[in-house]
């Protein structure tokens, strides 16, 4: 067996549409002073940061190779430093293989975005779109996102109503959340009177612009204790690639994500995912992500989707008590944070929105049009 | 202490030239995975893992570890990106052992990429710098090598004709490989006949831009023997990544090199470098890097980098010859070039290099380098590591 690699410290800004008083340097030297205040830990050699794992989008920063901004604030003065150029969970994904090939033992990993300034965040996305067959028909994620939640709708039955559930739920979860300070109460009228953006998809459904850093260290299981008294244990990681074309898939079908999760499953030894975890955070960047990947997740059965997200005690896990990315991370690290927030519970740092007595965890990101591409990672307590 | 080690078993490149309209990315990453199944037998149903990368702002794409689904094979794999720029190839390489050494994964297929010729190149690098300070002293790739090389010129009284023989030599062993681009013996006269591009470099000192892709298959220590009888060991990595501004840089000097170099040594145990390493792939961009660069990788002392080169020590039948395969100078896909550094080295362990082929190489090096004067090293061995 490999060495078990500990999450020490997790740290992130708060989240907001426009941090227009921050460089994105600055945002993630909040979270690097935060990590160092929480665990003591530095740069020295051979007994600090062995690694500092970059996550950042080159297009979202309008930088190419924008590790190149970073390795100052990330202290890789002639140190070892990467960039994972995907969505940031891969970045745990990463820390531990770099851990338990034994080349070190502790990693930074720090994210950062500041999707306030493209002039649209749709633009972004637009260019992941190849330029011959999809981007002429002006394919974007928030649109791609729609024709898939067609799909779903169609197939699960899942309401306007039960949607708006959803998002009414996130925001009065993200309002004890004191990451996020933009957030307001809505309430299920103006859910179903927001603006339509993609049908069936609209503005209410959408997470908002937002920027943000987010942090964590990871520590090899013979030193944890040197960083933190309540580490929390990564116990499985798993990811999976669907095909890219929207037209060579079944949109409504979560095959990318079931395929994920077995693969953390399995290395977690999670035999059912319905009772095995406390906390549930999954990367919702619209509303109806939410329903569609707990039932991926087989965190509650096909067809059940709708009813777990709407409605609360359907399920074993609490979901998305952070607020999720409904409620306003950058999508480059929407799983991040998921990740990040999961933790704190685990550690029973979560302050206004902590589960009681939470043991066990699962964090989900998402990348790619139409959930393309998914990764989940489970957690539990020390 | 890794849960395995890990050796390279097969490798794959595309024939790379300076524009391909008959492709797409997506097709010329095909290409190089193919072949690399080819070399190690395996199919794509073998593969366990994907580690994939270029420089997104180059084609225009973004995200594309999910674009590319359709020629990398990744379809329901568990897929990795890295990026950093021109160390791209050798962070994937290096992304691709962590991958396989945690014992994550057994087989892991790690891609490196470039479409050159759908990019500005200099106006996407550009970007890579600090928009108030760097940007517009420094713009592009050519004007920060320019100054170091006029940097270490003044220091040690190093001459153009001292650069444009690395040029010669590189340009010559390209010959012998029929993957590179740019495949012309030169003369030194020649060298220095060229245009000047940002003194003292001429254009035939520095490297074109390539489209092409190198696929590399890397298995633990026990599928790695099955599949086949002469697989390249991996050694050891180091990454050193330094500056965010050009401005910092020890000029004349490529410091990151010197400490990822030290670090492979000693974890190696490698006292002479000259004598112990058979073979070097170089990411060296342009003639005047592989005189200093060498010294900073202790093959010489100081200053005495040039008359290494002029002695024909870094010649194919000299004693440690440099980039066999024509190196960076003969083809550059950037997000494929470290890549491609790291699969010729393997070519040499595995004895697979044919025209370009070093006799009994038991210890190869090869390099990336980027960003800000960034530097990333791997050993190869023929020999399975003890350590």
């Amino acid at each position: 067996m490999a060495r078990r690699v500990g999450i020490c410290a997790v740290a992130q800004t708060t989240y907001e549409p426009d941090k227009w008083t921050e460089r994105f340097q600055g945002m993630a030297l909040e979270v690097i002073e935060s990590i160092q205040a929480q665990t003591g830990v530095d740069f020295s050699a051979g007994r600090g940061i062995g690694m500092s794992i970059n996550v950042s989008d080159d297009i979202f920063d309008a930088r190419t190779i924008s590790d190149n901004a970073m390795t100052d604030v990330l202290g890789a003065h002639f140190g070892c430093e990467e960039k994972v150029a995907q969505e940031g969970i891969q970045a745990i994904y990463y820390g531990l293989a770099a851990i338990q090939s034994g080349h070190v033992d502790v990693v930074l990993v720090v994210g950062h975005c500041k999707e306030s300034q493209g002039k649209s965040r749709n633009r972004v996305t637009h260019v992941a779109f190849d330029p011959f067959y999809t981007r002429p028909v002006g394919l974007d994620f928030c649109a791609a996102a729609g024709l898939q939640a067609q799909a779903f709708m169609d197939q699960s039955g899942l309401t306007e109503e039960q949607l708006a559930a959803v998002v009414v739920r996130s925001r009065e979860n993200a309002l004890k959340n004191d990451r996020l300070p933009a957030v307001e109460p809505v309430t299920v009228e103006e859910v179903l009177n927001s603006p339509m953006l993609a049908d069936p998809i609209r503005r209410l459904h959408a997470y908002p612009v937002s920027d943000g850093a987010v942090g964590m260290l990871l520590v090899a299981e013979e030193r944890v204790n040197e960083f933190s008294d309540t580490p929390v244990w990564i116990t499985g990681v798993g990811n999976s690639m669907d095909s890219f074309f929207l037209g060579d898939r079944d949109l409504a079908s979560n095959d990318a994500l079931k395929q994920a999760a077995r693969r953390a499953y399995r290395r977690a030894g999670i035999a059912d995912p319905k009772t095995a975890f406390d906390v549930v955070e999954v990367s919702d960047l619209y509303a109806y992500q939410q329903p569609m990947w707990l039932e991926g997740l087989g965190i509650c059965d096909t067809g059940k989707g709708g009813l777990t997200a709407s409605t609360r005690g359907h399920c074993k896990p609490v979901i998305n008590p952070s607020g999720g990315t409904l409620a306003g991370n950058p999508m480059i690290l929407g799983g991040l944070v998921r990740a990040a927030e999961a933790s704190l519970q685990l550690m029973g740092k979560a302050n206004g929105h902590q589960v009681e007595k939470a043991a066990t965890a699962l964090a989900h990101g998402v990348m790619g049009p139409a959930g393309q591409f998914h990764s989940v990672v489970t957690l539990a307590r020390a | 202490m890794g849960k395995q080690r890990v050796a390279i078993v097969g490798t794959g490149q595309t024939f790379h030239k300076s524009h391909r309209p008959d492709v797409n990315g997506q097709e010329l990453i095909n290409e190089a995975v193919g072949r690399a199944l080819v070399d190690a037998d395996l199919t794509i149903r073998d593969i366990d893992a994907i580690v994939i990368g270029n420089m997104d702002h180059f084609e225009g794409i973004n995200y594309v570890d999910c674009w590319s689904v359709d020629g990398s094979g990744g379809f329901m794999k568990p897929v990795i990106k890295l990026t950093t720029g021109g160390t791209t190839g050798s962070t994937l390489a290096i992304g691709g052992y962590h991958m396989v050494a945690s014992g994550l994964f057994d087989r892991v297929l790690v891609i490196g990429w470039e479409k050159n010729s759908e990019s500005d190149t200099t106006g996407a690098i550009t970007t890579a710098f600090d928009p108030v300070w760097d940007r517009l002293v420094f713009a592009g790739a050519i004007s920060g090598l320019a100054a170091e090389a006029q940097a270490y010129m003044a220091r040690y009284s190093a001459t153009d004709r001292d650069g444009a023989r690395v040029s010669v030599r590189d340009r010559k062993h390209a010959c012998n490989n029929p993957y590179t681009q740019l495949r012309k013996e030169v003369t030194v006269d020649e060298v220095l006949a060229s245009p000047m591009l940002a003194d003292p470099i001429h254009l035939l000192d520095v490297c074109p831009r390539s489209d092409g892709a190198c696929a590399v298959i890397m298995a633990g220590e026990h599928i790695a023997e099955k599949i086949t009888a002469t697989p390249d060991w991996i050694w050891a990595t180091a990454n050193r990544h330094t500056y965010t501004y050009l401005g910092d840089a020890n000029f004349g000097r490529l410091d990151s090199l010197a400490a990822a170099s030290r670090e492979i040594y000693a974890k190696a145990g490698i006292r002479e470098p000259a004598k112990e390493i058979g073979v070097i792939e170089l990411y060296q961009p342009y003639s005047f890097a592989g005189i200093m660069w060498i010294e900073d990788l202790g093959l010489t002392g100081y200053g005495q980098g040039a008359e290494f080169v002029w002695s024909g020590a870094t010649d194919m039948d000299g004693e440690i010859p440099i980039n066999p395969s024509g190196g960076v100078i003969a083809c550059n896909p950037i997000g494929a070039t470290g890549l491609i550094r790291c699969a010729e080295a393997a070519l040499q362990i595995m004895g697979k290099a044919e025209g370009h082929q070093v006799p009994d190489v038991d210890l190869a090096l090869s390099t990336g380098f980027g960003g800000c004067f960034w530097s990333d090293i791997l050993l190869h061995g023929r020999r399975k590591p003890d350590f």
